[in-house]
């Protein structure tokens, strides 16, 4: 007994040295979203294609979607647009997108050059949307439930991998929930 | 000796000032010079969460500057230091506190370092204790013996 209490601060060594090993591995761009679990935040913004048309959350509700963060300026997004392109294609999911803190023109030029994947641009030219949903880059991809929640945000570009793994089987699992729940999906 | 003392009170201070004054405030006109110190003050109190090992005020990510205005704007609205701290948790989580609230999450954090402490005066109380059981008293010696032994002593003489 007195042999084993000699061993008990090499044991706790053992134990935290193990937590703070994990802890190495660990991705700290990775932060947990304060919006899961909470409605999109309220916001009135113009159509980016039609200017003066506004928009609200409302005109994204009753539906499982995705709501995608992008800009111009953003390199990561050039490289997840052919990805959320095909994906469209494939009509799984509606896309919204959030022009972020964009040029209007650069904007509906390059949808047009590379493909729209959107099935509705929000123009958020001051970031104010952005602001309320607790983006801190672009891009990102929230997933939202048929009933207007924020059920997981997913900070950096989407690829097969992401998708594949993650945010399709959520998907998936949502609408399986709004469809339970008598809701058009 | 006090002149010497006075004089580096007011270098400290200037060193201070001077960090004061080489932060930028982008140009942003406050309504108060109060508001602004506590505007600046509760900035450097926030994490941005871009550049995550910066404050607000020294980081330049656009997002950290929206932030900053924000902060700005809402001291000058009058907010109180809670509300505004609520208004950025809300929005990017705990993160951005450089100081974590205490709440059930942090306990271990707050705490274990004085619990630690606690426990290793236990310990330490409970080995001294132990030392000082395991020390036999001095021993005494009997009459008897004593006398034997004085014998034994005078015959070697």
């Amino acid at each position: 007994m007195k042999k084993l209490v000699l061993f008990l601060p090499l044991a706790i060594f053992l134990v935290m040295g193990i937590f703070l090993y994990q802890g190495l591995f660990l991705n700290p761009q990775q932060l947990d979203s304060a919006l899961e679990g909470k409605p999109i935040p309220a916001f009135q913004l113009e159509r980016l294609e039609t200017p003066g048309e506004m928009l609200t959350e409302a005109d994204m509700k009753g539906q499982v979607a995705l709501l995608n963060v992008w800009a111009t300026w953003c390199p990561a997004c050039k490289y997840e647009h052919p990805f959320l392109t095909m994906l469209s294609r494939r009509n799984i999911v509606p896309m919204y997108g959030i022009n972020y803190r964009d040029d209007r023109a650069a904007a509906i030029k390059e949808l047009k050059r590379e493909g729209d994947p959107y099935t509705t641009n929000f123009f958020d030219k001051d970031g104010r949307l952005g602001l309320d949903l607790g983006v801190y880059g672009a891009p990102e991809t929230f997933v939202v439930d048929h009933n207007g929640i924020i059920r997981f945000r997913y900070a950096g570009p989407i690829d097969q991998n992401i998708w594949q793994n993650t945010l399709y089987p959520m998907v998936q699992q949502l609408q399986a929930e709004a469809k339970a729940e008598g809701a058009t999906s | 000796m006090k002149q010497v003392s006075l004089t580096i009170v007011f270098i400290v201070g200037l060193l201070f000032s001077n960090t004061l004054l080489a932060t930028p405030v982008d140009t942003y006109e406050f309504k108060s010079d109060s508001n602004q110190k506590r505007a600046l003050s509760l900035a450097h109190s926030l994490r941005c969460p871009q550049c995550q090992n910066q404050n607000l005020i020294d980081s330049n990510s656009p997002v950290a500057q929206d932030l900053r205005l924000e902060v700005y704007e809402m001291v000058d609205e009058g907010k109180s230091d809670d509300e505004i701290v609520e208004f950025m948790t809300s929005r990017y989580g705990d993160f951005v506190l450089y100081k974590p609230r205490l709440d059930p999450k942090t306990y271990v954090l707050w705490i274990g370092p004085f619990a630690l402490l606690i426990v290793g005066f236990i310990v330490g109380a409970m080995f001294i204790r132990r030392q000082r059981s395991l020390q036999t008293g001095s021993v005494e010696i009997s009459a008897e013996d004593q006398q034997q032994l004085d014998e034994l002593l005078k015959r070697n003489k």
